[in-house]
């Protein structure tokens, strides 16, 4: 409708069966692996893996399934630009949330360190 | 064309088909695709809904000419400025440029047939209904008494008035903005008539344009914020609540991510009104068109990272505060750069004072007072006094009213010929604009010196050394409430009585004034091509320099 | 449909938001409730929703190249059943134990125990994000049926079949909701022993 109307004239492009097949594969894997690194002690990194495996299972489905690999331009800014509002909203709620607490004057802006270190680790 | 043939071909005609009249019958305006006619249903829709804002502000402004308030007990008070700032904001200000001169106009002035998405158009009409409706029915069954930003935990567990539905309503009525931003996006994108390049676009477009991105980058996150709050009303506990560790500022933040932009969403189409107007009435081509272009768009996106200024005094953190004090000063900027435009424009241009004219310049005044007002607000240490108080109710009054509202009468004046094909008496609306701004300014600019002086706002009593100023700001809004009364009437009787406009009674620039009046409903004849730039008026010295006719030019 | 996504995102977007304020803020009460959730059938219930956009986007495929439409219908109502059978394992196994072992915040909530009120405050946005998510997969079933009656009605073909296309994105990013729901709710602070 919107994307596929006016502007691109070529003609749709097919995603062999097999690229489907394939693409399914690596997201039961990557859920498997998710959860079995879950049940491993690595710490502060579990958040870091288990996040990564969803942002890369997350770039398989949007390029492949929703065939954004196939239609650059237009939509791909729709969608870097959601991401980047939302990533404007967490961010400056995050700078008030996460700051209330912080020690203010006379120690200067890197009183605030020590904070953050506690928080995310 | 010469001059000569042109006058002996002047008395203007209506068509004899056209959008209005194409079809007849109830079922053909409610079962409506026509963008022009899903137009008028939200212009009649939003009308409505400021009278019904405007009824409880009169009731507030009389209730305070009392210092022990004369009207209300104070429970009811609450719900009177509730309702007000609900209404307004959400049934008026946020649909009102955008749903009625928008979807009119934007293809019109693209040289298109209609919107990209005519049913879903005729939906976002539907649903804004619904929720308009839900919202009436929560106010007339009690109302709400949060305040039009809901904080929690009042609104959330205390409150015990019927903020589920009215919440509700916003909630409905927020999508249909995101439907109209969704629209006017692919509309504008894909369904420009060639030649009509970007550059060459009426800045109205710009600036409807960079609402739209608003309208949908931000509202969905007032849905979330409502749906969230109704939960926790509903289950007596929920993500703001303290017991269980959480945050009511949270809630804040959600709301005014999409409530400050909103108030972008309200002026900025005012703005790109007002770009229409000046060059019309300056005969003038606009001065720097890529900047205001692109202050619309910056406007667009620096007014969501500043909503933590409705935060300075309600416990955010100083650091979160820095930068949005920081940030704020900066979304300035753009404005500041549109209201040096225009005075350029004006500037050696040939200027003509009618109403749209009239309004287009109290635009330009008093948007500087809102806009200017708002850096000292922008400022932590200046908001820490003024904030709550008058001074801030005066500041957003300044620029919603004295700005956005009359963008839109001179919006609704200039287009008027184009929607009905009659032009209005232009002595009862130079003279309503006058009242309008004169109204405005005795009722508004004590609220500045009350809020100064301390005075807080949603306060229904107040100390007597605060009643001259007090009374002062009431008899100010009788005025102005006139000033919105007269319009009504007699663009009312020009639908019937006022004499035929022609296709271009301003002899302005931009594709809709090259169409009949009213237009068909198919809009053009032939998609038109597009060879000139925007506002591409002849030099002023030129000999066939048009009169407007019918009209005396000041 | 693009756009709409893109509201959709930042509609989802809030309340992720304020995930992650609180899990900053909470993080020992996230773990605790996190670990009242099992991890199992939130793994099945990601893996049958990476099976139905499989399903989905080869219903798409089947239009595109001009498959007969009981092939499309198949694909089609094989997403619907994989969807229901999310929804099921969801109100069946998760959500009516939690009602069960007093979980729900507001509807039955005991406290006492594992049953803090940071944990509650967990709980809430379990319920309210995976209860979002789950209407979000209701409104798709429903648009699924009236793909299939569509469908059966001869309405696509290798030339038009952009209502597929578009149901597919929305489809998709259902998907992708849950993938990350997945994680952030189920996996906090990792299923080591000790955590």
């Amino acid at each position: 409708m919107t994307e596929h109307s006016a502007s691109d004239y070529q003609a749709p492009h097919i995603v062999p069966v097999s690229t489907y097949v394939l693409v399914f594969l690596a997201l039961m894997l990557g859920t498997a692996v998710t959860t079995w690194v879950a049940y491993i002690d690595l710490g502060a990194w579990n958040t870091v893996v288990a996040l990564t495996i969803a942002v890369c299972k997350m770039l398989l489905v949007v390029l492949f399934f929703m065939h954004v690999k196939y239609h650059p331009g237009l939509t791909r800014i729709v969608i870097i630009g959601a991401f980047f509002w939302l990533g404007i909203m967490i961010t400056l709620t995050c700078s008030d949330e996460l700051t209330r607490h912080w020690e203010i004057y006379p120690r200067g802006w890197s009183a605030g360190a020590p904070h953050i270190a506690r928080l995310l680790f | 064309m010469s001059t000569v043939t042109a006058e002996l071909h002047d008395v203007p005609t209506e068509p004899a088909v056209n959008y209005l009249n194409a079809s007849y019958g109830i079922k053909s305006w409610l079962l409506t695709l026509d963008h022009k006619r899903i137009g008028l249903l939200y212009l009649a829709s939003i009308t409505l809904m400021f009278i019904v804002g405007g009824v409880a502000a009169t009731l507030m402004r009389l209730h305070l000419v009392e210092p022990q308030g004369a009207l209300f007990e104070p429970e009811t008070y609450n719900k009177m400025f509730s309702t007000h700032g609900i209404i307004m904001v959400f049934f008026f200000l946020v649909p009102s440029i955008p749903a009625t001169l928008g979807n009119f106009l934007i293809p019109l002035m693209i040289g298109a047939r209609d919107v990209a998405f005519p049913k879903l158009n005729l939906m976002s009409w539907y649903i804004f209904i619904t929720g308009a409706a839900l919202a009436l029915y929560g106010t007339i069954s009690g109302g709400v008494d949060t305040g039009w930003t809901f904080y929690p935990p009042y609104s959330s567990l205390y409150s015990q008035t019927h903020v589920v539905v009215v919440a509700l309503g916003i909630f409905i009525a927020g999508f249909s903005s995101i439907l109209t931003g969704l629209n006017f996006l692919v509309t504008i994108h894909k369904m420009r008539c060639p030649g009509m390049t970007w550059f060459r676009l009426p800045l109205f477009i710009w600036a409807l344009y960079a609402t739209s991105l608003i309208f949908v980058l931000g509202t969905p996150v007032i849905a979330i914020t409502i749906f969230l709050l109704a939960l926790e009303r509903l289950l007596h506990v929920g993500i703001f609540d303290p017991a269980i560790g959480g945050d009511p500022l949270l809630f804040q933040h959600l709301f005014w991510f999409y409530s400050h932009p909103a108030v972008y969403i309200m002026i900025l189409p005012g703005m790109g009104v007002i770009s229409e107007l000046v060059t019309a009435f300056s005969r003038k081509k606009i001065f720097g068109y890529s900047f205001v272009a692109f202050s619309s768009l910056s406007i667009a996106v620096i007014s969501f990272i500043v909503w933590g200024h409705h935060m300075f005094v309600t416990g955010q953190s100083i650091y979160a505060g820095l930068v949005f004090s920081v940030l704020s000063f900066l979304v300035a900027i753009p404005s500041a750069v549109k209201v040096f435009n225009w005075t350029a424009t004006l500037y050696r241009g040939s200027i003509s004072y009618q109403a749209p004219m009239l309004y287009a310049l109290g635009f330009v005044g008093l948007f500087t007072i809102g806009g200017l007002t708002g850096l000292f607000l922008a400022s932590l240490a200046t908001d820490v006094h003024l904030n709550g108080t008058y001074f801030i109710v005066a500041h957003f009054h300044y620029i919603m009213v004295g700005g956005a509202v009359m963008a839109y009468l001179g919006g609704i004046h200039f287009w008027w010929p184009k929607i009905s094909g009659r032009m209005y008496p232009d002595m009862w609306a130079r003279i309503s604009a006058a009242i309008v701004f004169l109204g405005f300014n005795l009722t508004f600019f004590p609220q500045f010196m009350l809020g100064y002086l301390g005075m807080p706002r949603r306060y229904a009593v107040y100390p007597a050394e605060f009643q001259v100023l007090n009374v002062l700001s009431s008899a100010g809004a009788s005025i102005l409430g006139v000033g919105y009364v007269i319009p009504l009437v007699y663009l009312a009787w020009s639908m019937r009585y006022g004499p035929v406009a022609g296709p271009n009674p301003w002899k302005a620039k931009g594709l809709e004034w090259t169409i009949p009046s009213p237009p068909p409903t198919e809009n053009f004849e032939e998609i038109p091509i597009v060879t000139e730039d925007a506002y591409n008026y002849p030099a002023i010295e030129a000999p066939d320099y048009p009169e407007v006719p019918g009209v005396a030019r000041v | 449909m693009w756009i709409f996504l893109a509201t959709e995102i930042l509609f989802f977007g809030g309340m992720f938001t304020a995930y992650v304020v609180y899990r900053s803020l909470h993080l020992p009460s996230f773990i605790l409730g996190s670990h009242e959730l099992l991890v199992k059938f939130g793994a099945m219930n990601t893996g049958v929703l990476i099976c139905s956009s499989l399903t989905m986007a080869l219903a798409i495929r089947t239009a595109q190249t001009g498959g007969s439409k009981g092939t499309i219908i198949f694909w089609l109502l094989l997403t619907m059943a994989l969807g229901a059978a999310f929804l099921a394992i969801k109100l069946r196994f998760e959500w009516y134990r939690d009602y069960v072992e007093g979980l729900i915040p507001g509807v039955s909530w005991l406290s006492g125990g594992t049953h803090t009120p940071g944990v509650q405050m967990f709980m809430c946005f379990y319920f309210f994000m995976t209860g979002l998510h789950a209407l979000h997969m209701v409104v798709g079933l429903g648009i699924l049926t009236v793909l299939v009656i569509m469908t059966a009605r001869a309405r696509f073909s290798p030339e038009y079949y952009a209502p597929l296309e578009i149901s597919g994105l929305y489809w998709h990013f259902v998907d992708i909701v849950w993938i990350f729901l997945f994680p952030l709710l189920y996996l906090i602070g990792g299923r080591y022993p000790g955590s």
